[in-house]
């Protein structure tokens, strides 16, 4: 046990960056796919007509899949750079994370399969499979946030000292305590929120009035609930006024948000919610350093005994990365930058191809 | 069951599901890059139906290889979580990699490309089918190295204060002698795999019009034609290919598990020189051959580059393991780990044997198969000769891209389970590698959602696929750059 705790496995000094680094990762997965997330839940509610609701798909279209890999990348990093994190973590939640997989399957077929055939019956199943796909992942990861919050209760395991897991197991309906139910209804009226922003951004015409329309009374929910969980947040686990000011940095991104929303400013509105997004991850993140969102068996915040420290990879392990993350990660950025300009304009039912009409299949 | 019985099932079903739609991603992506490129060139209308033929046929595919990959980047952590504890120092950048430099790539190129079409010009159009090519290939490349390393775990020592595997040389990680014979076996099975596909699809629409008729027929038939042929060169080119690298890989497989080339052969004595046997019976309890067929002095020379090689039998392998416990005295985490793996305990050292010996045949047979099918079909369509259409011709034309996916899936079970008891060779027991939080009634629940999706999933793929073969070759307008913001797109989804 003790041997655990001294076995200095790498700098502080890195380890810190890496956990800054895999902050960074989740809030850039947040704020990308966290847009592409509410307006898949969106198309059976604001597209009226096939036309419309293929305008929604193809604002997303080009791009969910880049947006999907920050997650892919964040979980890569922790599997590289904490291993302990990464294995104590994926099987302590393993049911949830089940269901953030079967979300995940489910939607991505849905945007890739619903144009290439016709039927109205066809199309109908795959919206719904990605709207519920979405909903269940946001809900799933609003859950899990605010368990980190909390801390989830880790031990040693009973047949392996270097092991953590987290205890109870299976540990399932403990994350449905009021708070974790509360954190999930926020991330999803946030995305929601924040989804329904990009699509006014990206459409012109009534899809557009639409998704403003209802832009305006999602953020009235979103400032509602938020401000409820926020408070809740700083005093449960208080970080001390580095919590208080991310709360009020927060907020003003989204009561910004809601009223350039209003005055029919697209860009700087949905550019508030991103700002909301990124304050709230980096308030959770605060939370989570060094405990990783664990802390040790009992009552209240008992600290855990896995941490940053002694979770971490070695030295030369996290110096490679390093390097390789200095190089690849502004060239990710750049290109991916480039393909949102090169999908910059808006899209109107008038972009939208008719169908190909239905061929007869040859005999 | 066991939870670590049902993990080991969920990865062996999920993984090959996912692998049946990885290789005709990484080589059909190159292969319409091709296609692309030449119509590019030429401006020859026939590539550009080609290109948006099989660019359709390539998206409806990667869709699925996109949404079965994720499951597996999670479940390491959520099923083997001793497993990722032990060796993430090692194993985990492979993978952190190759989301950072490959899925990125691949991802965003790949969305420019299919959405691109009437907004970039013709030659940067061209240039993301090239850069999505090239990130499927780099993806490949850290996956296979962080499975070599399972295999041969190379540049790796252990570290007795934090109880797991660290790296000493990333550089010794990267050039593993397995990785470098595994990555481009495993690349150009993928080329059999699209180049099958593209003769079966083209081929099979070629001997439907027959002597074509119509101005219409004439300009598909000689489309198909070029196709077919296309098709075939790359399978039988990447054939030849396959067969050299797998003999490299056989040599030095006997060379890091000697255990594995064995069960390969169901060689049960040590021989010099050994046969290699088409048909093998062995006992009941599996120790001892009862009657085999054999050519002689294949295996040795297969496992040595000798005809007159001494090739080690089961049983006296089993016999060096008991007592070195390590099976390569040269790797540094095998020695340093021997006596933690005393105290874990290994209760049998020998794969199923009868699963190795009809695996490996499989993948062998399999790839011979659809090889000739390619030559057959060159020969055929050789100074414009025309199939016969008929139940052979299109059976065939079935064959030649279902037979080097099974081939693969074959190959790989047998390198997975040949290497059993160990998930990394040498060092760390399967059984002692998965989650122990985790239950049986987890791993099972997930395991029958995953089947019940996956089998759902199948079946819209194949009937979408199957759809959009049989649609043939699309009519094509000249991409041009769109001005207009009001203008409808060429493609939208
Ligand atoms: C169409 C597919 C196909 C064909 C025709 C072949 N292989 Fe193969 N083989 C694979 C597809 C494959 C594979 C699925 O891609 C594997 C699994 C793991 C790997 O590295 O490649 C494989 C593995 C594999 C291994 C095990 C390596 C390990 O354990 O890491 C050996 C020794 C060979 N092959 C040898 C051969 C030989 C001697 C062949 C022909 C004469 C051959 N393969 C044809
Ligand atoms: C697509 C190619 C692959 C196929 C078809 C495949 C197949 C299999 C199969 C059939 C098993 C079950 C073996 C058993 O019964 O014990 C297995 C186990 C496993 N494989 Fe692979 N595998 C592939 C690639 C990989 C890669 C690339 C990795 C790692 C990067 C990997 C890691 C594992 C692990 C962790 C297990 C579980 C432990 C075990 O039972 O051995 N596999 N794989
Ligand atoms: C030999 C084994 C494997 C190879 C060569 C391979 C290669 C690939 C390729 C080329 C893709 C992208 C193309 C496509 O989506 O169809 C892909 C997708 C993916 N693979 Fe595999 N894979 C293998 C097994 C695995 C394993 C064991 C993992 C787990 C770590 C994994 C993780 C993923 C992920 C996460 C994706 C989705 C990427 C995206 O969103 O674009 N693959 N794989």
């Amino acid at each position: 046990m003790f041997a655990l705790e001294v076995a200095g496995n790498a700098p502080l000094a890195l380890q810190g960056l890496w956990f800054i680094l895999i902050a960074v990762l989740w809030i850039g997965y947040l704020v990308l796919e966290g847009f592409d997330y509410g307006v898949a839940m969106l198309i059976p509610f604001l597209g009226k007509t096939e036309k419309e609701k293929r305008v929604i798909v193809n604002t997303i279209g080009p791009v969910w899949d880049g947006n999907e890999v920050w997650l892919l990348t964040a979980g890569g990093a922790t599997f590289a750079a904490f291993p302990a994190w990464y294995a104590t973590l994926f099987s302590g939640l393993y049911l949830p994370l089940f269901l953030v997989l079967v979300g995940l399957i489910i939607r991505g077929v849905a945007f890739e399969y619903r144009s290439k055939h016709p039927e109205a019956k066809w199309r109908n199943a795959f919206d719904w499979m990605a709207s519920i796909g979405s909903f269940v992942v946001t809900l799933v990861f609003g859950v899990g946030f605010a368990n980190f919050i909390l801390g989830l209760p880790v031990a040693a395991a009973a047949n392996n000292p270097s092991l953590y897991v987290v205890t109870p197991s299976p540990y399932f309906w403990q994350l449905f305590s009021w708070f974790g139910l509360l954190g999930g209804v926020c991330l999803v009226a946030l995305f929601l929120f924040h989804g329904s922003l990009f699509l006014a951004l990206k459409t012109k015409g009534e899809i557009h009035d639409r998704a403003t329309a209802f832009a305006g009374k999602v953020g009235l929910v979103s400032i509602g609930l938020g401000a409820i969980f926020l408070v809740s947040q700083n005093l449960l686990h208080p970080i001390g006024p580095l919590g208080w000011v991310l709360l009020v940095l927060a907020a003003l991104g989204l009561v910004s948000a809601w009223w350039f929303n209003g005055k029919g400013r697209d860009g700087i509105a949905f550019i508030s919610t991103t700002a909301t997004v990124l304050f709230v991850a980096v308030g959770i993140f605060a939370t989570m350093w060094p405990g990783l969102g664990f802390k040790g068996v009992g009552d209240g915040l008992v600290p855990s005994p896995l941490t940053a420290m002694n979770a971490s990879s070695s030295e030369l392990t996290l110096t490679l990365m390093t390097v390789a993350a200095c190089v690849f990660v502004p060239i990710v950025l750049a290109y991916t930058a480039w393909a949102y300009t090169v999908f910059r304009r808006r899209l109107g039912v008038e972009n939208i191809p008719d169908d190909e009409p239905a061929p007869a299949l040859a005999g | 069951m066991s939870a670590e019985t049902l993990a080991r099932w969920q990865f062996g079903i999920t993984t090959v599901y996912h692998f049946f739609f990885v290789p005709i991603t990484i080589a059909m992506s190159m292969l319409v890059a091709i296609m692309q490129t030449i119509w590019v060139r030429t401006g020859s209308e026939k590539l550009l139906r080609l290109t948006k033929f099989f660019g359709k046929l390539f998206l409806i595919n990667f869709a699925m290889g996109v949404v079965t990959g994720i499951v597996q980047e999670f479940q390491f952590g959520m099923n083997w979580s001793e497993y990722s504890r032990f060796v993430g120092d090692i194993f985990g950048a492979p993978l952190a990699l190759e989301a950072l430099i490959a899925f990125f790539l691949e991802s965003v190129f790949i969305g420019l490309w299919i959405f691109g079409w009437d907004r970039l010009p013709k030659k940067v159009h061209l240039l993301m089918i090239w850069l999505a090519a090239i990130g499927t290939m780099i993806s490949s490349i850290f996956i296979l190295a962080a499975n070599s390393w399972m295999q041969n775990p190379v540049g790796a020592h252990y570290n007795a204060a934090t109880d797991r595997a660290e790296m000493t040389s990333l550089v010794d990680v990267l050039l593993n002698p397995v990785a470098l014979v595994t990555i481009p076996h495993v690349l150009v099975t993928a080329y059999m795999t699209a180049g099958g596909l593209i003769l079966g699809v083209a081929g099979w629409h070629l001997a439907k019009i027959g002597k074509p008729q119509t101005e219409k027929e004439k300009k598909d038939a000689s489309a198909y034609r070029w196709a077919t042929k296309f098709g075939a060169w790359v399978l039988l080119g990447a054939g030849l290919l396959t067969v050299i690298t797998g003999d490299i890989q056989g040599k030095i497989m006997t060379d890091v598990q000697p255990m594995k080339m064995a069960a390969a052969e169901a060689l049960w004595e040590t021989e010099q020189p050994a046969g290699f046997s088409v048909f093998t019976i062995g006992t009941l309890d599996g120790t001892q051959e009862v009657w085999s067929w054999k050519i002689p002095g294949v295996l040795s020379f297969l496992a040595t580059g000798d005809f007159n090689g001494k090739v080690y039998g089961i049983n006296d392998l089993v016999k060096k393991m008991e007592s070195e416990a390590f099976t390569n005295s040269d790797l540094v985490l095998q020695r340093e780990s021997a006596e933690r793996l005393a105290k874990v305990g290994v209760t049998d050292w020998v794969p199923n044997i009868p699963v190795t010996y009809w695996t490996f045949r499989f993948m062998m047979g399999l790839g011979f198969l659809a090889m000739a099918i390619a030559a057959w079909v060159l020969w055929v369509t050789r100074k414009g000769g025309l199939p016969t259409p008929g139940k052979l011709w299109t059976s065939l034309m079935f064959a030649a891209p279902l037979a080097p996916l099974f081939g693969i899936s074959f190959g790989w079970i047998f390198t997975e389970m040949g290497r059993q008891p160990f998930i990394v060779y040498g060092v760390l027991p399967t059984a002692a590698s998965a989650s122990p939080g985790v239950s049986a009634f987890e791993v099972g629940l997930s395991m029958v959602l995953y089947t019940v999706i996956y089998g759902a999933l199948a079946v819209v793929e194949v009937g979408l696929f199957m759809h959009y073969v049989k649609l043939g070759l699309p009519d094509v307008s000249e991409p041009k750059v769109l001005t207009d913001d009001d203008a409808p797109l060429s493609f939208a989804y």
